[in-house]
């Protein structure tokens, strides 16, 4: 057991560090939560800058090891985290890298590191969310095409998305879990309609997207036909299994500005709260062990990490709300103030532990597959 | 980073469980409730396993390992629930004489100013003049009062640390404990286990083992009073809740002299307070926010 980095890492850290340092400043400063046109652009010009610089592919070609220290200094540096390029670099790209063909990586990718598409993910539908193998958005073969029908939801970004990593049937017949297949949909096709949905926290991050006779390209197909849940069995292990480790460095220096701020308003005097805080520092210190402990399994397994990240999300999704919640007490009444800092971020909380899996079916994964426990 | 055992790790640890399964099973705990006792025998083989010895140096006649082997052998204890002031007597070794060799066996006063197996120690550390006995909820491990001691003093961190690797163990225990009985108990016509009430009780079980497992291991190589702090919640957490969800998932049978649920939650609840407070940990690792900037 050993928790310190190579001198290679460490190299990478002091060069990245430096590199931050430089840029930073001169970042113009981010667009309101609901200026998605803003957020996209600025999003992809810090994707090209990272591009620029050589650090664009850090979350596919570099080891964990190196992807943990450049996520440990962006967040420590207050760097802009991926935003929009959330699908397309921790979901799509990682499942394409993994499972497309030479000329699927070669025409999907390198947009996505130079910062130029974003994706969306059209997973979930209105009859199929925590039963994502119930979704019934059809893909009839018509040549070297598949013509889509049928509705998505909870779809991020979709407004400014250039692609969707869409999820149909593709054999009505077959049992649920088969007849499924992976598709590349371009959002500017024929019969696609995005219309926004407004979250509790008042922004429009995410959509229902309605899909009638959408023709998409055979070729645009990741995967065996048929063979899409094993594919999305993929996708879903890097959204659990490493695309939330950014935030836990993040909530770590959250918890650190919280505890300062309530020294300045006084309330550091209330034992009761020093002793919530105190608790979920232990918590937060332990969750960050923890990514480290995955990150260093996958690295001796190498590759593709496994259901333990349920493990992790189950206990962060919790951890995060906890956060918040405290500080909420750390903000009195301000806490009701939309304006104040960490309003917003503690009504986004609330969807931690819906999205990506709610922790019931996170709870049925660890069950089942970890534990070996009988399907109900 | 190779923040994961190394081979030589994964030796000992799986062969401190050989031991530890083939002398301590779950008859011997059965034996050893109905029998309450120090067995001297079985600690003279730890000592000469280097159970105690484990972190002297070579010269001094250890196994000069460190502490995260240590941790793994504590988990492991942890693991059979096996009896006695082994954290006191280890961290003895080489100061107590007697106690790395396990002929001799050390308590000490700890948190709440309880002494563990002070009839049966032949040495203690800290004053227990005047220590009056204390029926004890856990029947594996007798207890002392010290009236008037400094259950104020902090406990030594190596203690805590210790302390939380067994109650690492003892959270596995219980998580697998469940887990075997939600398999195989029937009701309805089907495994408990397939309900998803008791499959949820079973997953919260082993996140908090994952979780306390990765802040135990993390305080042992760093060594670090905060790390420690928070692993000592963690895994108190772990076992406590651990073996209390572990209860539920048994039922009605949890709830017998017989299940050996009980005896995992009792010495879950003592080892907690060996710790010392929790408000003490909790106020440490709320300074420490304060300390560290950006």
């Amino acid at each position: 057991m050993d928790l310190t980095h190579s001198p290679a890492e460490e190299e990478f850290r002091a060069r990245l560090r430096e590199w931050l340092a430089k840029v930073l400043p001169a970042l113009p400063p981010k667009p309101p939560p609901d200026d998605w046109p803003g957020r996209r652009a600025y999003d992809l010009g810090w994707q090209r800058m990272l591009y620029d610089a050589g650090y664009a592919d850090v979350h596919w070609d570099a080891s964990p090891a190196v992807r943990l220290v450049f996520l440990e200094e962006t967040e420590r540096a207050g760097a802009p985290y991926v935003g929009a390029n959330f699908v397309g670099l921790l979901h799509a790209g990682p499942t394409i890298a993994a499972e497309g063909t030479a000329e699927q990586r070669a025409r999907w990718l390198p947009p996505v590191l130079r910062g130029e598409e974003v994706w969306c993910q059209g997973f979930s539908e209105p009859d199929a969310g925590s039963d994502l193998a119930s979704l019934r958005t059809r893909a009839r073969r018509d040549g070297d095409e598949y013509v889509v029908t049928g509705s998505k939801i909870w779809t991020s970004h979709a407004e400014v998305a250039d692609w969707c990593e869409l999820l149909v049937r593709t054999d009505p017949s077959a049992p649920k879990h088969r007849g499924i297949s992976w598709l590349a949909m371009p959002m500017d096709a024929p019969g696609v309609t995005v219309r926004p949905l407004r979250t509790l926290a008042g922004s429009t991050e995410f959509a229902e997207v309605f899909l009638d006779e959408v023709r998409v390209p055979v070729a645009n197909r990741v995967g065996q036909e048929n063979d899409g849940w094993r594919v999305t069995m993929v996708t879903l292990s890097f959204e659990r299994g490493t695309a939330f480790v950014g935030e836990v460095v993040a909530c770590r220096r959250v918890l650190g500005e919280l505890a300062r701020k309530a020294r300045s308003g006084g309330r550091w005097d209330d034992p009761g709260l020093r002793r919530r805080l105190g608790r979920l520092n232990a918590e937060f210190r332990a969750l960050w062990r923890l990514t480290q402990w995955n990150v260093s399994e996958a690295e001796s397994s190498g590759g593709v990490p496994g259901v333990g990240g349920s493990v992790f999300k189950l206990r962060y999704s919790r951890a995060r709300q906890e956060l918040y919640d405290a500080a909420a007490e750390v903000l009195g009444a301000e806490a009701l103030d939309l304006d104040r800092p960490w309003v917003l971020d503690r009504l986004g909380s609330l969807s931690y532990t819906i999205a990506a899996g709610t922790s019931e079916i996170q709870r049925n994964i660890v069950a089942e597959r970890i534990l070996g426990l009988p399907k109900g | 980073m190779r923040f994961r055992l190394t081979d030589d790790q994964r030796a000992l640890r799986d062969g401190v469980r050989l031991v530890l399964a083939r002398r301590f099973g779950a008859e011997a705990l059965r034996a050893a409730v109905g029998r309450p006792g120090l067995d001297r025998g079985l600690w003279r083989e730890l000592g000469a396993a280097g159970f105690f010895s484990l972190r002297l140096p070579e010269a001094a006649g250890g196994v000069g390992l460190g502490l995260p082997e240590a941790v793994l052998v504590f988990e492991e204890a942890g693991r059979v629930l096996l009896p006695g002031p082994l954290v006191a007597t280890h961290l003895a070794a080489g100061v107590v004489p007697g106690a790395a060799t396990g002929d001799v066996v050390v308590t000490a006063v700890g948190g709440g100013g309880l002494v563990e197996w002070l009839d049966e120690a032949d040495a203690v550390v800290g004053d227990a003049a005047g220590a009056v006995v204390v029926r004890s909820v856990d029947p594996l491990t007798p207890l002392h009062r010290v009236p008037a001691a400094g259950s104020s003093a902090r406990p030594d961190d190596l203690l805590v640390l210790l302390t939380a690797a067994e109650q690492l163990g003892t959270a596995v225990r219980a998580c697998e404990a469940a887990v075997q009985h939600a398999r195989t108990r029937e009701q309805f016509g089907r495994p408990v286990g397939a309900f998803q009430a008791v499959k949820h009780l079973c997953a919260e079980l082993l996140a908090r083992v994952e979780v306390a497992r990765a802040a135990v291991y993390a305080a042992a190589v760093t060594a670090d009073p905060v790390d420690i702090a928070a692993a000592r919640l963690l895994a108190d957490e772990a076992a406590v809740r651990g073996a209390r969800d572990c209860l539920q998932v048994h039922g009605g049978m949890g709830f017998t002299w017989e299940a050996d649920v009980h005896l995992c939650l009792k010495r879950a609840w003592v080892r907690a307070e060996r710790g010392g407070s929790l408000a003490e940990s909790e106020e440490l690792l709320a300074g420490e926010l304060l300390v560290e900037t950006g």
